[in-house]
């Protein structure tokens, strides 16, 4: 590629926020990945977000059939996929029209101006066309012919028009190369490993990206073109991953350490699906996947899979997670190692299955009949779900108890760099089962520490014994109605999950450690709390905010009183109406929360948490 | 995996106290198991029982085995990922046709339809016992009961044919008081590789006592089930002179020496024939009741299609362990 290109304008910048739109069959997600991955072998610190519609193949051109690839790229630390735009890309007037309010004024907008027909506008709802009736002046219009353009370039190619056509989203990429100063050389090396088999396929991509970035260079439409130099990170191999991916990874590592085999019982559900996919393939690996009939029995094989000693996890969404509560309640009693991925996503009922939320929260406290305490912690970022589906199974191992794990749809499908971490930087894990024959063997009789029982499992010669669902004795675990040993047990399974906080980390606040404000987030929202607070401080050098973010949700970690006490004033912004704050009112009463929340199926921006803060802050 | 070691049926009873009712067949199942256990061979402690809610899923707290007494309808979900996880074990689902057949349909059916190696005890009273008396989905149209005063209204199940369109290859049958015959269906379906579902008429003695006494009495037995063994001719009765033949498409009962129908017409049972056609009109006949092992197709079972897939992700895919997939595909370093 011509270097004197990289000599015309150039401007720095420090992040980028870029949007590809299409439709569901023009290859942005394709296109996106393809720019993030680039960005990110280059130096640059990522977050992206694919934006799918929940119909798989909409009418072509229709406003429900937009799919969209969001990636920000940075130079300096990037927690999110970003709120407001820099430059979108959009290859119809549907996309256009679903995604331009996201826009900041002034910006780029990169259209294909041969999708523009008077069909595809009204499919659309155009009355009449956006690139000329002057609808756009707030923004920079760039309009190119990208079909043309790329059909001319691939004219000696023999492919007939509707192929040729295909490689436009490859032109569209190519223009972005050049904008962003990025070598094309991932993405050629890329087509050459997909098409191996194809050269004539790889021959077109390869011309359509080429000939989309030199027409950027020459195109007076766009005289500047920016860089935007490496983050700075820790040192080590990095890779790119999804959050559902991580997941995946964090159980199979899990497994790995303690030296237990994997088993999944899964039903596919949006968006948790990824993470029985991932696992699937790995069944060489010692890894079990059990595409079961429904939800409820995803969960029962992996009770029946925990029973045998298998390290068992299931996967699902919110209503996948009120399916198996029954269930869940059933391993609370039986008191065996379980993990539950509950991926959440917008309800209730079916609700907005490829939106976000965080709304499952009190499900996961309370949607079981009777007393029945489990452990629950949440992934804060796609690259921390290894860590807390690592941590998941641990605790689940070491204090004989299901785990749930919240993450959302948010940081599921989405990913970041994620600097690899072995097996030997992992934490150990001490399974608690029995092998060997015991004298006087009892299921129920309790660690003295953790009030965990052991773990024997079928096979054991010597210490055959049935567990169930009824309640039993507190010591050789009997069918027992007993009124007062009832009540012991169910203050012993609580006391076992209370006790976990004496095995997870106390509570942690970043930036300021005493002050104003103190931003109080969970799971998912990490990345939106940690830029706006950054970004906040900047506005503000003088306000002292600090952010704490909470990985554990049952128990609570150590620390939390000790930390609010620290802040005149405390928000609790989430994805919901209000259920963790609800949750830290009931558990720390001597506070006062206001609450921040947010139900649209959408992150949270940092403007409209800036003028929150102000609100609190500005009103003392 | 086979044992030498000698045992009795009383290796295999706890030490709890049996609650069932005076009278009922489950004892008749439970001392069944109890004495087909040693003859099987199987250690005791790779036994596994697995129920789940009714009277028929107290069984595993009677047995000294490894068990586990779930939750409704769900034994047979819960026991293929036992069986998933360590296929060594001899895992057993104790069921009845409430627990089966109404809220663990799903889960009934779909074991079935995998072939997942489990010996399926289905305990049959047409009624819902532990609820106190309520119809389930093998009660009879018209039967009265506490949730149907005046009558029931909704046709039953009949478990084998269900079995049948699950694509069963094992289906066996027995009277709930006929323990001789009992003792041999279990080993016969611990035998079989592959669901084996096993139907046990059982009387209810408090809610639908007599349901089965024109099949199960003494009196009227012979005449009224005919044992099927494999290979063997469908003959049966009192004097042994009926039998089964075709006539036409349909099952017809026959007697020998009647209109000219000899020793040699009368059919001879192939419980290993693949086609399911004659099974399912043996399964669905009144009279007589067929009983004995009726289908015992060959196939493979769940783990073994399991086997063949992991063995062709070993051979086939070039990641080897979970530290190269660790570093698999695009790596960069800071």
């Amino acid at each position: 590629m011509s270097t004197e290109a990289l000599q015309k304008n150039r401007q720095d910048l420090d992040h980028v926020v870029i949007r590809f739109v299409g439709d569901s069959g023009d290859g942005m997600q394709l296109t996106g990945t393809q720019f993030s991955t680039s960005a990110a072998l280059l130096g640059n610190d990522i977050a992206t977000f694919p934006n799918y519609p929940s119909e798989i193949r909409a009418p072509q051109g229709s406003l429900y059939g937009v799919s969209g690839f969001q990636v920000n790229i940075g130079a300096t630390e990037i927690n999110t996929p970003g709120d407001d735009l820099d430059l979108l890309v959009a290859m119809n007037p549907a996309a256009l029209k679903m995604n331009v309010k996201d826009l900041k004024p002034g910006q780029m907008v990169l259209v294909d101006s041969d999708a523009f027909s008077r069909t595809n506008l009204q499919k659309a709802k155009y009355e009449s066309n956006p690139l000329e009736d002057g609808s756009l002046s707030n923004y920079n219009v760039v309009a190119v012919p990208m079909t043309k353009l790329t059909r001319e370039a691939l004219k000696d190619t023999g492919l007939d028009s509707k192929s040729m056509t295909r490689s436009k989203n490859m032109f569209a990429l190519g223009m972005l190369y050049w904008l962003y100063s990025k070598d094309p050389k991932h993405t050629e090396a890329f087509l050459q490993k997909k098409f191996k088999n194809k050269p004539q396929v790889v021959d077109a991509n390869m011309k359509a990206l080429k000939a989309g970035y030199h027409f950027a260079d020459t195109l007076e439409l766009m005289p500047t073109h920016y860089v935007i130099g490496p983050a700075e990170k820790e040192k080590g191999t990095y890779r790119i991953i999804m959050g559902n991916q991580a997941t995946a990874w964090g159980l199979m590592a899990a497994a790995q350490k303690s030296g237990l085999e994997l088993f999944l019982g899964s039903y596919p559900i949006t968006p948790a699906t990824d993470i029985l996919h991932e696992l699937v393939k790995w069944r060489h690996l010692n890894v079990t996947t059990f595409q079961a009939e429904d939800e409820i029995a995803g969960i029962s094989s992996s009770i029946g899979a925990s029973f045998a000693g298998k390290l068992a996890a299931t996967s699902t969404s919110g209503p996948g997670l009120a399916l198996k509560g029954e269930a869940l309640g059933l391993a609370v009693m039986l008191e065996i190692p379980l993990v539950v991925v509950n991926v959440q996503r917008g309800g209730p009922s079916t609700g907005m299955p490829t939106k976000t939320e965080q709304a499952d929260l009190m499900q996961a406290m309370y949607g079981r009949n009777g007393e029945s305490p489990l452990i629950i912690v949440a992934a804060k970022s796609p690259a921390d779900s290894y860590d807390m589906a690592f941590m998941a199974a641990k605790l689940s191992l070491e204090h004989m108890t299901p785990v749930i794990l919240l993450t959302d749809g948010y940081i599921g499908n989405g990913s970041e760099p994620w600097r690899i971490k072995k097996l030997d930087e992992m934490p150990e894990i001490k399974h608690r089962r029995v092998t060997e024959y015991q004298e006087d063997f009892h299921p129920y009789v309790r660690d003295k520490k953790t009030l965990a029982r052991p773990w024997a499992i079928p096979g054991t010669p010597g210490l055959e014994h049935v567990i169930g669902g009824l309640e039993k004795d507190k010591i050789d675990g009997h069918v027992s109605q007993d009124p007062v040993n009832h009540e012991e047990m169910v203050k012993l399974r609580a006391d076992k999950v209370r006790k976990v906080k004496d095995y997870i980390p106390a509570l942690e606040t970043e930036f300021d450690q005493e002050g104003d404000l103190l931003v109080v987030g969970w799971g998912g929202t990490y990345g939106s709390l940690k830029t706006t607070v950054r970004k906040y401080k900047e506005q503000n050098p003088d306000a002292k905010v600090g952010l704490a973010h909470f990985s554990y949700i049952n128990p609570l970690p150590h620390g939390v009183a000790d930390t609010f006490s620290k802040f005149k004033q405390i928000i609790v912004p989430e994805l919901n109406a209000g259920q963790f704050a609800d949750l830290l009112r009931m558990t720390y009463p001597q506070f006062k929360y206001n609450k921040y929340d947010k139900i649209q199926g959408l992150p949270i921006g940092s403007e409209e948490l800036i003028k929150e803060f102000n609100k609190i802050l500005k009103a003392e | 995996m086979t044992t030498n070691i000698k045992y009795t049926f009383k290796d295999f009873a706890s030490d709890q106290d049996v609650r069932w009712c005076p009278g009922c067949d489950d004892y008749v199942i439970l001392r069944s198991i109890q004495k087909a256990l040693p003859e099987i061979g199987r250690k005791k402690e790779d036994i596994v029982f697995i129920s789940g809610i009714g009277c028929s899923s107290r069984f595993p707290y009677y047995m000294d085995n490894y068990g586990m007494h779930s939750i409704h309808g769900r034994a047979a979900a819960i026991a293929t990922g036992t069986k998933l996880s360590n296929p060594d074990l001899s895992v057993w689902v104790t069921s009845g046709d409430g627990d089966s057949m109404a809220i663990g349909g799903n889960h009934f059916i779909h074991a079935i339809r995998r072939n997942i190696d489990l010996n399926y005890i289905l305990f049959n009273n047409e009624i819902y016992g532990l609820t106190k008396g309520q119809f389930s989905p093998t009660s009879l149209l018209g039967q009265k009961t506490k949730s149907s005063p005046y009558g029931n209204v909704q046709a039953p199940f009949n478990p084998g044919e269900l079995a049948i369109g699950a694509q069963g290859k094992f289906f066996a049958r027995a009277a709930g008081n006929d323990a001789k015959l009992q003792v041999e269906l279990y080993k016969a379906a611990d035998n079989h590789k592959g669901t084996a579902l096993v139907e046990i008429l059982q009387n209810c003695v408090i809610f639908n006592d007599g349901a089965y006494n024109d099949i199960s009495d003494k009196s009227v037995k012979a005449d009224a089930q005919l044992v099927v063994e494999h290979g063997k001719p469908m003959i049966f009765g009192k004097d042994k002179n009926k039998g089964i033949i075709l006539d036409g498409m349909k099952l017809k009962v026959a007697t020998i020496g009647e209109n000219g129908v000899k020793e040699s017409d009368i059919l001879v049972h192939d419980a290993h024939e693949p086609d399911p056609s004659l099974h399912l009109a043996l399964i669905n006949m009144k009279a007589p009741v067929v009983m004995g092992v009726i289908r015992a197709a060959k196939d493979k079972t769940l783990v073994d299609r399991e086997k063949e897939a992991t063995e062709y992700a070993k051979k086939f895919n070039p990641i080897k362990s979970f530290e190269e997939l660790l570093f698999s595909g695009e790596t960069y370093e800071v």
